[in-house]
């Protein structure tokens, strides 16, 4: 499933994508970025509340698919701009950490 | 043929900038042909290195060899030293401040994952003059 396919599935708010081609191998949880760094995988749709600039490295790095913002976590243009620069894709939801990756996980599995 | 060397400077607390170095190691190592997962522990070690000079040590110099066999990062910096290194490469110890933690770093993990994912780690500090941390990845 495609960046742009999990969009129109799971209504996520798109904020950024630059690659809306890119494909999802798998949803990953956590907010410590050195966890992230040596935990997460390529093609990753990143689940996180860390709406800063520093994630968008740590996915850059990690070769992730997208980052998803949740818990309605506040936008940072800032982050924003850097995603753009660096290729990375960058969604949001309202809902909590486990919600939004079990309707990602969902949409991947019924792909 | 003769090796190639990166040169990079880490800004004290640029955390805007933090990662860059990494990020353009990791894009040139790849356009090189340099095996993903050589690629991705040089890049998972040089990025908590950096991540380390910016809040430890107020920047550095990080210089980058790659040769046939095997990628050398050297991460030069000023800062005020590690007091315990024995304390430091524990899993989950930290001095890093609280403003730190809540953008997501000081885990305590950025020098055993820098150990983790080099195939050799050196540490020479001293208290009060700085530290440098020489990394190798073979190929």
């Amino acid at each position: 499933m495609t960046v742009n396919e999990l969009i129109e599935k799971t209504g996520l708010e798109p904020l950024c994508i630059p690659c809306p081609e890119r494909e999802i191998s798998g949803v990953y949880n956590c907010d410590l970025m050195s966890v992230v760094m040596s935990k997460g995988f390529s093609g990753a749709a990143w689940v996180t509340i860390m709406a800063n600039i520093n994630a968008v490295a740590v996915a850059s790095l990690t070769d992730m698919a997208c980052i998803v913002l949740s818990e309605g976590a506040a936008k940072d243009e800032v982050m924003l701009s850097k995603a753009k620069a660096q290729e990375i894709n960058v969604l949001m939801s309202c809902e909590p950490i486990f919600e939004t990756s079990l309707s990602i996980y969902n949409a991947l599995k019924n792909a | 043929m003769s090796n190639l060397v990166l040169k990079y400077t880490v800004d004290n607390e640029d955390f805007t900038r933090a990662g860059e170095a990494s990020s353009d190691v990791k894009k040139k190592l790849k356009m090189m042909g340099v095996p993903p997962e050589a690629v991705r522990k040089v890049a998972i070690a040089m990025y908590e290195g950096e991540i380390n000079m910016v809040i430890h040590a107020d920047g550095g110099e990080i210089t980058v060899e790659i040769t046939p066999t095997q990628i050398v990062m050297v991460l030069k910096d000023k800062g005020p030293g590690i007091t315990d290194i024995e304390k430091a490469m524990q899993a989950g110890y930290s001095t890093a401040s609280e403003n730190i933690r809540a953008l997501g770093f000081g885990a305590g993990m950025g020098l055993p994952n820098m150990k983790k994912y080099s195939d050799e780690m050196d540490i020479d500090t001293v208290i009060g003059v700085g530290t440098t941390v020489t990394m190798k990845v073979n190929i």
